[in-house]
């Protein structure tokens, strides 16, 4: 069993930890708890850890998975209080399983959005039919330069309400190939319904699915 | 967290140090300390926090119960913009508090380029900049570290400074704050009364009185304070305080990594270095101690790798023995040790080679000058002949790459030393020629050199620094005479060394050029992203003062020197002696081998030996 996987929360003050600095802060916690973590051989030694699918700076995540190795048997179910113990605020460990299926074959995403209006918030039912519009193109930027990526059947379930900072939003998105960031949805309405968006907007990730939409493990 | 916060922080680059957090943190309850300290550096986080003096006094002010000390870091550009586009003031890492909540705000000063950072820093915390203006008691704004021994340019903008290191005097005085607060004294009630603690400076204590030609007739103690401050050491290193649970950041700094400090002071004397007169006397930590703080640091952390501090780590009595009980613990478990800070010998070489088995980083050394005459002017005890031994080694070993730094402008420099430099680094290149064992994986020798600028409490503290023309005359003889392409030549900026040396050697009135930066614009300064020497230039010019006054002009030797009423242990005597033998090219021996009787001693309670 040296193949392992562990489900973490990055919240609060930790959502502003980069990816990188994520696997280092990640591996000195392995340290300190003393987890028997495998190393690649070769002239310069590494951790070997993976984080399914990163998450963007400043996106909370109370689903984020990350895979790594042992060296020797480990007590699973004790796993996640060791770290916790020893771990930033914001990083908490919920469990620890030998993986089911593989992390490409994570499909899709459910999130939860939070639309700050300063001013009036739009009418529920507009935001609605904007998302529910046949065809929301919306351009980004990626290593390779501008494109235009296709979000209508990449988002999908949408559930909206109101709440207190204006609107609460929670969708399904395409976690990979396409890997459509939640940040997109509101990007789209930048682009194509300024007067419907929001001041600010920040984002939650709640849980990964495979391309069947059962949990992920 | 703050809701305008929380909106700029995505938009800002590497928001993890903005945001506090990380493991090792010390919150505690506001509600149930009795003083709130807001301990504050100049520069951002990556640097503030690779400073082990900011991680000491940390640690040790938040080891009394009632008192809590929170660390507060300047915002890079894009944060400090936003900070102020929103109203956001200047916080707390820990509780995310303003600064201006905080009862005491102190700073810890080690380069004087960071002087306007200061400023700016009470500015973005809603802070009057002078202690005159800020007419109650609290909150204190005070300032430490090794600059402060010139505490002069600071003096307007600081209640008090703290003079020497800070583990028992800050307490001292934190003690002496809590009980004037408590009992309401006046903000002058208490700076009379602090200026009687050992170590505290309170600059409205003395009033500078200035001669027809610009030099100081006196720096005039007011009533109540002492003729001299005397800067406050730790006795014993054992039993002082030292974090073996530091801060672990969730984000890359720039010295990532554990810290073991092997002793303070250095024995050596090199006439141009600050740091080797103002740390004295020479007080190691055993080898025991230095073992256990180092384990279990790596222990508390996981991090990977350990450093050992110090000014001339070869100077340390027991480091054979530290570097053996360390490697036994982190040989195994693949934690590296690094040693900075050894010098040009064969014994350093061969331990370099037993620390660093894996992970092979660059070689460094700072023979400081190029001839062996200039370099027995500056004391630097290094002959060609050890230095290219030890490059032999070092090829031999598998090395190839070697970085050599040198000043520009130390005091009698000829054209014939300059040119010395290039000379040292072709020696250098042969020698890697006739011993490297694989010649075609080619060797990178670089040689930097920076502008030397006269320290206060140095023996060259007297010594006017060379023209910015002269210096850059001085780089493109250099520039010239180095031909080999595999020698490459960096050099420093003559313009940040110019502003640098007017900071340092600065009176009271180089305040108001420094507010006058500040106003213009100045902040993180030691930043070539940010320094403008234009600006500074303005500043000067807006205050009314002559730059070259303070950088370019030789002091005589008994002119009164701003930093007359700040003693750092060593005896004004002995500098000038030391200056006067430099003059004649004449070495003084390290204090192993000779005693100099710097008067050092004197700080140790009696029984208590220098290491020197």
């Amino acid at each position: 069993m040296d193949k392992l996987r562990l489900r973490f929360e990055k919240t609060g003050k930790a959502a502003y930890i980069s990816h990188l600095d994520l696997l280092h802060v990640v591996q000195r916690a392995f340290l300190r708890a003393g987890t028997p973590l495998k190393y690649s051989e070769g002239f310069n030694p590494h951790a070997i850890i993976s984080i399914c699918v990163p998450l963007s700076v400043g996106m909370e995540s109370l689903c984020e998975l990350m895979d790594f190795r042992v060296t020797r048997e480990i007590d699973l179910a004790a796993l996640p209080g060791e770290l916790n113990a020893v771990s930033p605020e914001g990083i908490r460990f919920i469990e620890c399983y030998e993986p089911q299926r593989k992390a490409a074959e994570i499909k899709w995403l459910r999130c939860e959005g939070v639309y700050e209006y300063d001013a009036l918030a739009p009418e529920i039912s507009e935001l609605d039919a904007f998302y529910r519009r046949g065809s929301i193109p919306v351009t980004r930027r990626t290593k390779r330069g501008e494109g235009v990526l296709e979000l209508a059947g990449n988002v999908r379930d949408f559930e909206l309400e109101r709440c207190e900072a204006g609107v609460r939003l929670g969708c399904t998105v395409s976690a990979q190939e396409p890997a459509v960031n939640p940040e997109l949805l509101v990007k789209a309405l930048a682009q194509l319904a300024p007067e419907l968006g929001p001041d600010f907007a920040s984002w939650k990730r709640l849980g990964f699915y495979g391309s069947d939409m059962t949990a992920f493990r | 967290m703050d809701k305008r916060l929380r909106r700029i922080l995505p938009t800002v680059q590497k928001p993890a140090r903005y945001t506090g957090g990380e493991y090792n943190e010390i919150v505690k309850d506001k509600a149930s300390v009795k003083l709130r300290m807001a301990f504050c550096f100049p520069d951002v986080y990556e640097i503030g926090m690779s400073n082990l003096g900011m991680r000491i006094l940390y640690g040790c002010i938040n080891e009394v119960p009632e008192y809590a000390c929170e660390r507060v870091f300047a915002p890079w550009g894009d944060m400090a913009e936003a900070m102020r586009r929103e109203n956001i003031p200047l916080y707390a890492l820990e509780s995310g508090d303003p600064v201006s909540e905080f009862d005491v705000i102190g700073f810890s000063l080690g380069y004087e380029m960071a002087y306007p950072t200061v400023l700016d820093m009470l500015d973005m915390a809603g802070i009057p900049l002078r202690s005159s203006e800020r007419t109650g008691l609290t909150p204190l704004v005070f300032a430490g570290g090794t600059s402060m021994c010139n505490p002069e340019p600071m003096a307007p903008f600081m209640d008090l400074m703290a003079i020497g290191e800070g583990e028992e005097l800050d307490i001292e005085l934190l003690r002496l704050f809590e009980k004037a607060r408590d009992a309401g004294w006046s903000k002058a009630e208490f700076l009379r009364e602090a200026a009687s603690i050992p170590g505290i400076y309170v600059p409205s204590l003395y009033e500078p009185v200035y001669k027809a030609d610009g030099t100081l007739a006196e720096l005039r103690p007011l009533p109540g304070a002492p003729e001299t401050v005397t800067k406050r050491i730790v006795a014993d290193l054992d039993k002082s305080y030292f974090p073996t649970k530091p801060i672990v950041p969730s984000t890359e700094i720039v010295h990532d990594r554990v810290n073991v400090e092997l002793f303070r002071g250095c024995v050596r004397g090199c006439r141009f270095c600050q740091a080797g007169y103002a740390y004295r006397p020479i007080r190691a930590r055993s080898p025991e101690t230095v073992i256990s703080q180092g384990i279990e640091s790596i222990r508390n952390t996981g991090c990977q790798e350990a450093t050992l501090l110090s000014l001339s780590s070869s100077d340390y009595r027991y480091l054979s023995e530290a570097c053996d009980g360390l490697l036994e613990y982190c040989e195994p478990r693949s934690v590296s040790l690094s040693l900075p800070s050894l010098r040009a010998d064969n014994f350093s070489m061969e331990l370099m080679s037993r620390l660093q088995k894996v992970r092979r980083g660059g070689l460094t050394f700072a023979p400081e000058a190029g001839t062996q005459r200039l370099r027995d002017v500056i004391n630097k005890n290094v002959t060609e002949e050890e230095l290219l031994n030890t490059c032999r080694i070092a090829f031999e070993g598998g090395w190839n790459g070697i970085k050599l730094y040198f000043m520009l402008g130390l005091p009698t420099e000829t054209d014939e030393d300059v040119l010395g430099i290039a000379g040292l680094a072709d020696k250098v290149l042969h020698t890697w020629r006739k011993y490297s064992p694989n010649r075609q994986r080619g060797v990178r020798i670089t040689v930097s050199t920076s502008c030397f600028i006269p320290k206060p409490h140095s023996p060259f503290q007297w010594e006017a620094q060379v023209s910015m023309d002269e210096y850059r005359r001085r780089v493109n003889l250099l520039r010239g005479a180095i031909t080999a392409r595999s020698i490459q030549y960096n050099w420093h900026d003559a313009s940040t060394s110019f502003v640098e040396a007017v900071l340092s050697r600065g009176d009271r009135r180089v305040a108001d050029a420094i507010e006058c930066a500040h106003k213009m614009g100045a902040r993180m300064e030691a930043w070539s992203d940010y320094f403008d020497f234009k600006r500074w230039l303005a500043a000067f010019d807006a205050a009314g003062i002559d730059p070259a006054f303070y950088a370019s002009r030789e002091r005589a030797e008994d002119e009164v020197l701003p930093w007359c009423r700040v003693s750092m242990g060593v005896k004004a005597g002995l500098l000038l002696r030391e200056r006067h033998r430099a003059y004649e090219a004449r070495l003084s021996p390290d204090c192993r081998a000779q005693c100099s009787a710097c008067g050092a001693l004197e700080l140790l309670p009696e029984g208590v030996k220098c290491d020197g």
